[in-house]
């Protein structure tokens, strides 16, 4: 939908605000800008409705190269709301509203029908604001006033200069909330400039991270924050925000589930049977009523099998530990290495037994779960 | 007390000759505005537009506005002769000064963010003009009027030296006749006129800044 290919920027005094930018934004996603302040978030921006023009590289909008667009028609095109909210203090509310569908020439009357309809979609009531002045507004009124003005000719790309900066948390929230409903209606293709992870996360559907003009990730909000690119990207999200979203699993979504078992009361030889069908080299010892009782090896079977008489359960041991199902793997991981076993059984309440734990399980787990790591190891 | 009775009596027996000048002088020191917030505010916008233009076409009205308006007024009448047209030509330059750096500095005081935005959704560099940026430097251009009004009304009391009409021609009388009452209602009217052009005009500025 929107695409900047090899962008280079540098003013005119020689700054380089960005340095090589490929981008694709795609059709009817927000798509969010986030990086520290001066990093190149407005510049990117204004090349996207030539407020400003690329030094280098190409940017186009549904295959057009914009350059060979009419700037002027092409800002009509495309909403724009400013970072500094920028309405026009002369005219009034309904005159800043209508100022897009006023140069495209609508008429009078769906201009007034669309001002109060976007009034009312910023819980403004148009009898009260419709006349005033942006002076007579708050900074969050006005900053409402930005979003609308920008969504007035309902253009199908908008661009948003961190348009929620001045409100307080509450109405922060509300537009956020507004506008992801909103979103899910119109479909437009948006580029939302922020400063804050938290309103990117909630309302993006690709997060682009930028540092000193240049792309450091660009991704889903899950592909983020399960595999930052790098440290930076670690220190923007936040410790506490990656811990909660790289849910740490529990040991029940690690573990075997059904382990094999062998009851009390079986001879050794069954039970050899079981190990080298099963090729494991050791059972867990359970009750018919599944409560663990303990374990036996393949060496305690070897050593007791000459006595024709011996059973399970006279060779068996007890575990001296057992984990909870939703003991957290790490946990459970040192746990392991601290007592160096080869594996923990899972027991619920009452003994009775729910998996085990073993190191196979765990190098299975990561390695569906994590992926990057061994593609980041080549 | 003799001379304030003298200058009523003076006012009350003269008062449609007094009119008529008073309304010369009006005519004079309008045309001469009009005229220059025709010129003015054009190289006001090019002024601003265009940095080292600003700094030449400054300069040269503010040449103008050093000369002793007497010096000027008689250097126009070499160029256009004694009358009414060198009056208004002399009006118009004392006027151009204020008009070009006041339409200049309004202009330049426009918040870039404002006009960044009318940018931004897409107006034509003449509608970001005429739409947002002259009516937000309105308040600038009228002061700039209000001291180009004041001025005119003084420098037209010169205008009969060149041929012209006005409350100068009573005060010119006046001193030639050696009649003080001609030349204090001559001025006075004058500066009565001023005082009202100023007033009027502050208040305008005042209420289109709020
Ligand atoms: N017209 C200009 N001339 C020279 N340098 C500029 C110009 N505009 C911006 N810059 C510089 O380019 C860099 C990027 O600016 P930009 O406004 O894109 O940052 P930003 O990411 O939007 O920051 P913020 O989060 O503070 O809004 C900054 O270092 C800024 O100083
Ligand atoms: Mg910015």
């Amino acid at each position: 939908m929107i695409e900047l290919k090899n962008v280079k920027k540098e003013y005119d005094n020689g700054f380089v605000a960005l340095k090589n930018i490929n981008l694709h934004c795609n059709e009817g996603e927000i798509t969010a800008l986030i990086g520290p302040s001066g990093c190149g978030k407005t510049t990117l921006m204004k090349l996207i409705n030539r407020l400003d023009n690329p030094t280098k590289g190409s940017v186009s909008i549904k295959g057009k190269d914009i350059s060979k667009i009419d700037p002027v028609e092409l800002r009509r095109s495309i909403g724009y709301v400013i970072q500094q909210i920028g309405l026009f203090p002369h005219m009034n509310i309904a005159r800043n509203v209508g100022t897009v569908p006023k140069l495209l020439k609508w008429d009078k009357e769906r201009i007034k029908n669309r001002v109060d309809e976007l009034l009312e979609l910023v819980s403004l009531d148009p009898e009260i604001y419709r006349e005033r002045f942006p002076s007579e507004l708050s900074g969050g009124q006005q900053q409402r006033i930005g979003v609308i003005r920008a969504l007035a000719a309902e253009p199908s790309v908008i661009l948003m200069d961190e348009p929620f900066s001045a409100l307080d948390p509450i109405s922060r929230e509300q537009l956020q909330d507004e506008l992801v409903r909103l979103q899910r209606e119109i479909k437009k293709s948006i580029v939302f400039v922020t400063h804050d992870m938290d309103e990117a996360l909630k309302i993006a559907d690709r997060i682009v991270l930028m540092k000193s003009g240049e792309i450091v990730q660009h991704g889903t909000p899950e592909e983020i924050l399960r595999h930052p690119a790098n440290a930076f990207v670690e220190e923007f999200i936040g410790q506490k925000r990656l811990e909660r979203f790289q849910d740490i699993p529990p040991v029940s979504q690690v573990m075997v589930k059904r382990p094999i078992t062998v009851t009390p009361n079986r001879g050794l030889a069954e039970s050899m049977r079981i190990m080298e069908d099963k090729k494991v080299d050791s059972l867990i010892v359970v009750d018919e009523m599944n409560h663990l009782l303990g374990y036996i090896t393949v060496f305690d079977v070897v050593k007791a099998y000459s006595n024709e008489y011996a059973l399970v359960k006279h060779i068996m041991h007890s575990f001296n530990t057992t984990v909870e199902p939703d003991t957290l793997l790490p946990d459970a991981i040192q746990l392991m290495t601290e007592l160096q076993t080869p594996y923990l059984p899972v027991v619920k309440e009452k003994g009775i037994l729910e998996g085990l734990l073993t190191r196979g399980s765990i190098v299975g787990f990561i390695g569906s779960a994590y992926p990057s790591i061994k593609e980041g190891a080549v | 007390m003799e001379f304030i009775s003298n200058f009523f009596s003076y006012v009350v027996d003269n008062w449609a000759h007094l009119a008529s000048l008073t309304l010369d002088h009006i005519l004079m020191v309008v045309i001469g505005l009009i005229l220059a917030l025709i010129v003015g505010i054009p190289l006001g916008i090019l002024c601003a537009k265009n940095e080292k233009l600003a700094k030449v076409i400054l300069a040269t009205v503010s040449i103008i506005q050093v000369f002793p308006s007497i010096a000027l007024l008689g250097i126009l009448m070499v160029f256009f002769g004694l009358g009414f047209k060198t009056v208004i030509v002399g009006l118009f330059l004392y006027s151009l000064l204020p008009i070009v750096r006041n339409t200049y500095v309004g202009l330049r005081e426009v918040d870039e963010n404002i006009s960044e935005a009318g940018k931004g959704v897409g107006m034509t560099i003449t509608q970001l003009l005429l739409k947002v940026q002259l009516p937000l430097s309105l308040p600038f251009l009228l002061a700039g009027i209000r001291v180009a009004a004041v001025i005119a009304v003084g420098v037209a009391t010169l205008a009969p030296f060149i041929g012209g009409d006005g409350l100068g021609r009573d005060i010119l009388a006046g001193i030639n006749t050696r009649q003080p009452v001609k030349i204090f209602s001559g001025a006075i009217i004058a500066a009565i006129l001023a005082i009202i052009a100023d007033v009027t005009l502050g208040r305008t500025q005042e209420r289109l800044e709020h």
